[in-house]
């Protein structure tokens, strides 16, 4: 998956290092109101997807000194998610 | 990676930092009552805020009182900014409280 690149003033909850960022889904974590929403009173349904995402540090970092294997996850809701 | 115009205070993933501090700390008597109250605003039974709502009104303090505040002075800050949103309470009523009590303070009845 890649995440969006995006920057809406708004709340979100999907960090700048991972936009536009290629991973692959570790396991979905379940369903859940939209935080998004409900930053700012809504009730945030119908509950969105959100996915554990695994990132490998060299796609996250370009200076990165570590192994290529290192990785880190990240949870990210289904609406920021596209195909790779 | 430059950071993009519109990134708030608090995305500061990857962005240069100091040391971690380990040390263990107690909280203070303050910190423990803002932590109860939010539990207590966003509890099932009153929904008077989300944790959701919160987050945002920290990240509207702006990127100077985002690094001033403390972590707890920083949600006094977003919760009082929520409840006035939300009508729960007005801004003239948080006004006149807050007068009232530093009177006390200054008159050593608290």
């Amino acid at each position: 998956m890649k995440v969006r690149y995006a920057h809406p003033p708004g709340h979100v909850r999907t960090p700048a290092y991972v936009k536009g960022r290629q991973g692959v889904v570790e396991r979905l974590c379940g369903t859940y109101p939209n935080p998004e929403e409900r930053a700012y009173g809504r009730s945030g349904l119908p509950a969105q997807p959100l996915y554990r995402v695994r990132f490998r540090q060299t796609e996250l970092w370009p200076n990165y000194r570590g192994s290529i294997s290192d990785t880190v996850d990240v949870e990210i809701f289904h609406h920021w998610l596209e195909p790779a | 990676m430059a950071q993009h115009p519109s990134q708030s205070p608090h995305d500061t993933g990857g962005q240069p930092a100091g040391p971690v501090e380990r040390t263990e700390h107690d909280y203070l008597l303050w910190e423990k009552r803002v932590d109860a109250l939010l539990v207590l605003l966003s509890h099932d039974d009153k929904r008077h805020m989300t944790v959701d709502e919160l987050r945002r009104n920290i990240e509207g303090l702006g990127s100077a009182a985002y690094q001033t505040l403390s972590y707890y002075e920083r949600w006094m800050h977003a919760i009082a900014q929520t409840l006035i949103q939300r009508g729960v309470i007005s801004v003239d009523e948080l006004g006149r409280k807050i007068a009232d009590v530093e009177h006390r303070a200054a008159h050593g009845e608290l």
